[in-house]
């Protein structure tokens, strides 16, 4: 499904990949600074690594030889940013169908989202009116709605209290049974991990130190088996 | 203070319709100008924010004499709009030419302000979602920067109204065209006896003056409270 092949250099930190993941949900997981967010980043387009290719689904999104850089409006990917970086100026209603309004239409029906995550009270509300837990529900279900060729999740769970983390992944769980979409996740929570993908990159100051499934994963960090 | 008389009326209108047409020559060019300065990084960005800056260090004098030259019956450009009649020598439509200039270097660095405090990781965010430049500039980035928009409007219009050196050395002192207040006060001056005149239109100036700062301010407090919302 993803092939990733990088090398992107910053001040003080220096990235480099090479990965071919054949499952459909990959997780890239590591503690913070390892660089899985400037990946994730560098998939959906707003870093530029200074060599490589990505290739997603067969579609290059990405390669420094052969002069191919997609920019972000053109990748098609649907972006669940760590701060979720909702629309402040926008209602939910609004933040829901930005990205439906810009692809014009798309697959997925704005009811069937709305009703899939819950947010029909949320509708006529502002970002500032939102718990953590509600934003992130907002930011997938404006993801969705932009009609995405694959998700990419930023630490969907962290900065949330136990009960919203509980939540919210059950509503990602569903998502998954729901919706048939390649799933890329950047976590340092073994827990989301384990819960979503199936294939998990680990990652350590810049380099993949090793390439896990999901039974080995769960061994090797004792996280809780799903259901 | 008395009512102002039909030929002061008419200096008011015709200075609000100068200033307002000026600011809305300039504002096109100062939203893009503003937005460049803002984002992007290219060649000569340096020497395009000197030249913008020149109308604000100038004489305005000196200013009004170059958009004569360029603007003039016979200049490189007043000469293909003559022949157009869109003339714009000793007309109203040339003070407000020279209100625009004279307000374009303000309105460009409080725009370039506004687009600077926009969290460029909401523009980023809207990129992903299928938004390309112009959708992004008009559904994020503008509504997003309202309000230092509106603030630099004001201030803008605020310089257009009280224009004068660069109009009148462009355009002259005529009544019912270019005569707007500021010259018609500097006119009273060297008129004995006319202090009512003067004071009326001064205090009219202040009002005006008194009325867009308060609007500025009010933009101000609103965009503090709300500030101080998100942090709660």
């Amino acid at each position: 499904m993803l092939e990733l092949a990088l090398r992107l250099r910053r001040a003080d930190f220096e990235l480099e990949l090479d990965w071919r993941a054949a499952s459909r949900a990959v997780a890239l997981f590591g503690p913070s600074g390892c660089g899985k967010t400037t990946t994730l980043l560098a998939i959906a387009g707003l870093r530029r690594p200074q060599s490589g290719r990505i290739v997603l689904d067969g579609r290059v999104l990405f390669d420094a030889a052969a002069g191919i850089d997609l920019p972000p409006v053109a990748r098609r990917l649907g972006v669940v940013f760590q701060d979720s970086r909702l629309f402040p100026h926008l209602n939910v209603r609004d933040n829901l169908l930005f990205g439906r309004l810009a692809r014009g239409g798309g697959a997925a029906s704005f009811d069937a989202v709305v009703h899939l995550l819950s947010l029909g009270a949320l509708l006529a509300r502002r970002p500032r009116q939102l718990s953590g837990g509600e934003a992130r529900r907002v930011a997938l279900g404006r993801a969705l709605l932009a009609d995405p060729q694959a998700l990419l999740l930023d630490e969907p769970l962290t900065g949330l209290h136990r009960e919203a983390r509980d939540e919210l992944l059950r509503y990602l769980r569903a998502l998954r049974a729901e919706v048939d979409l390649p799933l890329i996740l950047v976590s340092h929570q073994p827990e989301e991990v384990a819960a979503l993908a199936q294939q998990v990159l680990l990652l350590n100051d810049g380099r993949a130190s090793a390439v896990l499934d999901l039974a080995a994963f769960r061994s090797r960090f004792a996280a809780p088996a799903a259901d | 203070m008395a009512v102002l008389s039909t030929a002061e009326w008419q200096v008011v209108a015709l200075s609000l319709r100068i200033a307002a047409v000026g600011v809305l020559l300039a504002l096109p060019v100062a939203l893009a100008l503003g937005y460049a300065l803002s984002r992007a990084r290219f060649p000569g960005k340096a020497l395009l924010e000197a030249l913008l800056t020149l109308p604000l260090v100038l004489p305005p004098v000196v200013t009004g004499y170059a958009l004569l030259v360029l603007f003039g019956p016979h200049g490189a450009l007043g000469a293909p709009l003559e022949r157009l009649g869109l003339g714009v020598a000793f007309r109203w439509r040339g003070a407000a030419l020279a209100a625009a200039v004279m307000a374009l270097p303000l309105l460009v660095l409080s725009l370039r302000a506004a687009f600077d405090g926009v969290d460029r990781r909401l523009e980023a965010a809207a990129a992903t979602l299928g938004a390309g430049p112009w959708r992004r500039f008009w559904r994020v980035t503008l509504p997003l920067s309202r309000r230092g928009v509106m603030a630099g409007l004001t201030l803008a219009f605020a310089r257009a109204f009280g224009e004068f050196g660069a109009t009148i050395s462009f355009v002259g002192n005529i009544p019912g065209e270019t005569r707007t207040l500021s010259i018609a006060l500097w006119e009273l001056l060297n008129q004995p006896g006319s202090d009512a005149a003067v004071g009326r239109l001064v205090m009219l100036s202040l009002a005006l003056a008194l009325l867009a700062t308060l609007g500025v301010g009010l933009l101000r407090r609103e965009d503090r409270s709300r500030e101080d919302q998100r942090d709660a």
